[in-house]
């Protein structure tokens, strides 16, 4: 008739000094996945395809913020530098490589960007080869006191950065001519050309957007992760996941997804241990595809 | 038969080599780009003529490579069978991944994602499971004899491989002259005109997807008899799904000698890169990927369809010198 008495690790494991700290934890980090993710569902929610080399881009614009380091430049300034400096590249890539390669086929547009991940990845690793690296900033282990729990002062700029970056993107889409004539693109592509708007032009400023995110959170990640040539990739997947999760184009969605996501990641690694709680992402990941590609957040499709 | 001509002179060809190389570099290079090319096909049975662009094949290698070489290190079973059942196991993930994502509906970015998910559980599964040696991976005992799959010379590592490449073009071949084929191509051309003619798009899809794995399956298994050592990196590792679209992309999409063609340059290249910069990682596969999106932007159906292109532009001038002489 009684039942058996739980293991006492679990009941460690689950009283709440130890679960509130770590779900805490899951919303900091999800907030920088919530950053890249939106990324990557700018760039579908307008090109309606998938970025697959939004990964490398990542990888190498750590690598800049880490050299950035190298030269005296604090990550949280670099972001200054590197934000238009990746439009830049953003803008270029979509412009010169990807649109013109494409010929305007989606398949086409999905093996270019996979073709221009290949090349970043590859050439990071040739040039530096897969060693890692990391930054020493003189914050990176200082935490503030919220009473119940410790709280890494990156994390919080992180998640304070993010948005603020959230703010700026809906700023810009709400009330700018450019904005406007993404969220037209994005809406109805022929209409928007026959208006006179330059559809390559604004593929490209999308483009350039997105790759903008990756380097803001590029350099809100530096100061406590690690870089090398396949670093970006485990971020990706996981923003992947996100914006299935949220809905592919939705920019809510995104970031409540990254929240949620950080949160689940946070907690299974807790019960499960690390590798099996990032199997449990994709776990999630192909459920949401099969049962609702068009996301929790996303109209049907 | 008469169609399956060409098929027969580029293997009589290809099966001369090793009379008259005896060079083991230049052999296991030809190794290495066949087996790559079997791989390849797999992809362009689904890709190339259906349309459906797969970013996770590694999930149909590394099932073949783990299955042989689990199969024989732990149970004992003969290397033959174990060759057998690992393409079957191939087979069955396509008809599982197929009948998941195919009945939802999923296509393009959405189908991509999926199938690159697909593998990316199967490599992080086989990087902890016990079964498959964890991060350790499996080694296949050395036992060079027929009956183990090992064979002390490479040139007949060479003629099987040889064998199933053949068998693979000549499967392309048939399919291409089929029905089914024909279904197919209707399905990449545009899936809901396809589905309007009364086509069953999802179950067209799903058994190019058992095909596609299969073959692409067996070139795992292959993998794992020639090098008798697989880990979850090598087996599911992206670079094999890269490589398996790379090469019927590079040599001719939806075309019989596309995946063979691609692999030859695309091995030729790489090989090319890493001579001339040494054995530092990396600048082949930036080689690759420069390769991939230039024979997107300049030549849409590959190189056989640039060669063919070319052939074309070269005739119509030489005609219109011959009108003007």
């Amino acid at each position: 008739m009684c039942h058996p008495p739980l293991p006492a690790s679990i009941l460690v494991v689950l009283s709440p000094a130890i679960i509130i700290p770590a779900i805490l934890n899951g919303l900091l980090t999800g907030a920088v996945y919530a950053l890249v993710a939106l990324g990557l569902t700018l760039v579908y929610g307008v090109l309606h395809i998938i970025n697959f080399a939004h990964g490398a881009l990542l990888t190498a614009a750590m690598f800049a913020a880490f050299f950035a380091y190298q030269f005296g430049i604090d990550p949280y300034v670099a972001i200054f530098l590197l934000a238009p400096a990746f439009f830049a590249v953003g803008y270029a890539l979509q412009r010169l490589v990807i649109g013109p390669a494409a010929h305007g086929d989606d398949r086409n547009m999905l093996l270019v960007t996979l073709g221009i991940a290949v090349i970043i990845e590859n050439a990071l690793l040739y040039a530096f080869r897969a060693d890692t690296r990391t930054i020493d900033v003189p914050y990176a282990f200082q935490s503030i006191d919220f009473g119940f729990t410790f709280v890494a002062v990156p994390r919080l700029v992180g998640f304070a950065a993010v948005f603020a970056v959230a703010l700026v993107l809906w700023l810009i889409m709400t009330f700018t001519d450019t904005g406007k004539a993404i969220r037209a693109v994005a809406k109805e592509k022929v209409g928007a050309e026959l208006a006179g708007i330059d559809v390559a032009h604004v593929y490209a400023v999308t483009f350039g957007l997105g790759t903008a995110c990756v380097a803001i959170a590029a350099c809100l990640l530096v100061p406590t992760y690690y870089v090398n040539p396949s670093a970006g990739n485990a971020f990706v997947l996981v923003a992947f996941t996100i914006v299935v999760l949220g809905g592919m184009g939705s920019v809510p969605g995104a970031l409540i997804g990254g929240l949620v996501i950080g949160v689940v990641e946070s907690l299974s690694s807790l019960f499960f241990g690390d590798s099996l709680g990032q199997v449990g992402i994709f776990l999630i990941f192909i459920a949401m595809l099969l049962v609702r590609p068009s996301g929790l957040f996303g109209a049907r499709a | 038969m008469k169609a399956f001509t060409p098929i027969a002179v580029v293997v009589a060809l290809f099966a001369t080599v090793p009379l008259v190389v005896h060079s083991n570099v230049v052999l296991n290079f030809l190794v290495v780009a066949l087996m790559i090319a079997l791989a390849g096909q797999g992809w362009n049975i689904l890709g190339g003529y259906g349309g459906q662009y797969s970013f996770g094949h590694a999930a149909f290698f590394g099932t073949g490579a783990y299955v042989t070489a689990i199969l024989q290190v732990r149970y004992g079973v003969n290397a033959w069978v174990g060759f057998a059942i690992g393409i079957a196991a191939g087979a069955l993930v396509g008809a599982i991944i197929g009948a998941l994502t195919f009945r939802s509906g999923l296509r393009g970015s959405y189908f991509a994602l999926v199938t690159l998910a697909f593998a990316e559980v199967l490599r992080i599964s086989a990087s902890v499971a016990p079964i498959t040696g964890a991060g350790v991976g499996t080694l296949i005992k050395l036992d060079l004899r027929a009956q183990a799959f090992q064979f002390q010379s490479r040139a007949v590592f060479y003629w099987i491989i040889l064998a199933l490449v053949a068998l693979s073009l000549a499967i392309a071949k048939l399919i291409e002259r089929s029905r089914f084929g024909v279904w197919l191509v209707a399905v990449r051309e545009n899936e809901d005109a396809a589905q309007a003619l009364g086509i069953d798009v999802a179950t067209v899809k799903s058994a190019a997807m058992v095909i596609s794995g299969a073959i692409t399956a067996a070139a795992g298994c292959f993998y794992a008899q020639y090098f008798l050592f697989v880990d979850s990196g090598i087996a599911y590792g992206t670079w094999i799904s890269i490589e398996v679209l790379l090469t019927p992309i590079i040599g001719g999409v939806g075309t019989v000698f596309g995946p063979l063609f691609g692999a030859m340059v695309v091995k030729a290249l790489g090989e090319g890169a890493r001579l001339v910069t040494g054995d530092a990682p990396g600048l082949d596969l930036v080689v690759y990927g420069a390769v991939l999106i230039l024979v997107i932007a300049f030549t849409p159906r590959g190189l056989i369809g640039g060669l063919a292109q070319a052939r074309q532009w070269l005739m119509r001038r030489r005609g219109a010198e011959a009108h003007h002489g």
